[in-house]
């Protein structure tokens, strides 16, 4: 139920002093204190009166937490903190992931960004998540802060369902690791919202490609969708059949096909899930077709 | 709940508050030092009514804890004009007839603020993606976006 009023529940803000505190607090009560970056999506939950929270945890400025690093051979290292505007205003992310770019820029509001994260996109969990598409298919690790200390989660199986992740009690997402790029790769997010900015995605199509000479098609092109499925969607599928034979306008439309199969959505405020299925179809075509045609195009 | 004694700049005035947990930086902006230029619209951060520079960078205020904003550097619409004069954006904004009931107009400011500062000679695209969390009802934007344009040309 709705519970609209121009304030906050009542709870306690907590500073901790470093990552090792946070993590105590935040396991000593695990029932009702969470931690937050921007707080872009949890105090709006707060207001309208889901999250009853006791103790709101800032683990903003804590150890690393604001921290880009790009190394050729490592990759990147994004610091849990970084805003978003950061990210797309980062030379070294603008230079090496140009698709987390596109991506990133597509979330909200200039404001809004001045206070998100992808590491909040990413542990708010909802399958609509602009950045999530992106992160997935530039295969991106999680550097977690936890009670036994630091740990590494893949993404590709950190959703459990729609807002549930791997995170427990003490759990803090420190950093997000992306593999250095492949040679040649593009990659294209086309978000469908109910206006041309701003909203939540109705669908999110995520696409990329690089060279990859093992594979029959010369091509390795793989598909992430948002919003049509409980969890941010890595269809494995795309890439299996965009593997296997030389990539042509049909063979888009197939994955495209194939694509649409795979997702699940549901009916909600924002869009029917016939519609969504069938914009998965047309969107997957238009994100794929655009890859490949990038890629043949620097061939 | 716990109060937070928090140092802050608010339009470069110092200024030392307590505030409770969940006080908001527009609540305390509007409650507690009567600036009430920046608007509550949607408490959501969808519609930019709140929106204020906070280190610089344009934030829906909404959205930001009074607590989180120790030792930051606040301005608000409140912070623009000059003693007897409106700044340049307001003057322009307000020329090109980008005033009707006025309620989106303090967020709309500080947006193009923050737009003009970071790119002094923008696109009209670049504008309107400034201004994309920044709702109006009334004017439709097109003269929002002319007056902001005449502002980047002085």
């Amino acid at each position: 139920m709705l519970n609209v009023h121009p304030g906050l529940p009542s709870f306690d803000y907590i500073l901790p002093g470093s990552l090792a505190e946070a993590s105590a607090f935040l396991a000593q009560h695990k029932d009702d204190a969470r931690p937050f970056m921007g707080g872009t999506d949890i105090f709006v939950r707060m207001r309208d009166g889901f999250g009853d929270y006791r103790y709101l945890v800032d683990v903003k400025k804590l150890d690393g937490m604001d921290a880009i690093h790009f190394d050729p051979l490592e990759g990147l290292t994004l610091g849990a903190a970084v805003d978003m505007n950061r990210v797309i205003s980062s030379d070294a992310i603008r230079d090496h992931y140009p698709l987390l770019v596109e991506a990133t820029s597509k979330v909200a509001s200039y404001q809004l960004r001045s206070r998100a994260t992808i590491a909040g996109n990413i542990c708010n969990g909802s399958p609509a998540g602009d950045t999530i598409g992106a992160c997935l298919l530039l295969d991106a690790s999680l550097k977690v802060h936890g009670l036994q200390g630091f740990r590494i989660e893949p993404l590709d199986s950190f959703f459990l369902g729609p807002g549930q992740t791997k995170l427990g009690p003490g759990d803090i997402l420190t950093a997000i690791k992306l593999q250095a790029p492949a040679e040649g790769m593009v990659g294209r997010y086309i978000k469908l919202g109910r206006n041309q900015a701003s909203d939540l995605a109705i669908v999110g199509v995520t696409a990329v490609g690089y060279p990859d000479r093992d594979r029959p098609s010369g091509y390795r092109i793989r598909l992430a969708l948002a919003s049509v499925a409980p969890v941010p969607l890595l269809v494995d599928e795309v890439e299996t059949y965009l593997s296997g034979e030389p990539v042509t306008e049909e063979r888009i439309a197939g994955a495209a096909r194939i694509a649409q199969e795979a997702c699940s959505p549901i009916s909600d405020v924002r869009a029917g899930a016939r519609y969504r299925e069938m914009m998965v179809r047309n969107l997957s075509q238009q994100a794929l077709y655009s890859v490949w045609k990038s890629l043949e195009a620097a061939h | 709940m716990a109060n937070h004694t928090i140092t802050l700049k608010i339009n470069g005035e110092l200024e030392r508050l307590e505030v409770a947990s969940n006080l908001t930086l527009l609540g305390m902006l509007r409650q507690k030092l009567t600036l009430t230029g920046t608007k509550n619209g949607c408490h959501a951060g969808e519609c930019g009514a709140c929106t204020v520079l906070m280190n610089g960078e344009p934030v829906n205020s909404c959205l930001v804890l009074a607590a989180e904003c120790d030792g930051a550097d606040i301005v608000t619409v409140e912070g623009l004009a000059q003693i007897g004069r409106l700044d340049p954006v307001q003057e322009a904004v307000k020329d090109a007839g980008g005033v009707q009931c006025g309620f989106c107009t303090p967020g709309v400011l500080i947006s193009a603020h923050a737009l003009l500062e970071r790119s002094p000679d923008p696109s009209e695209e670049e504008i309107k993606d400034a201004l994309v969390g920044n709702l109006c009802r009334c004017t439709g934007y097109f003269r929002i976006i002319d007056g902001i344009k005449q502002a980047a040309n002085l």
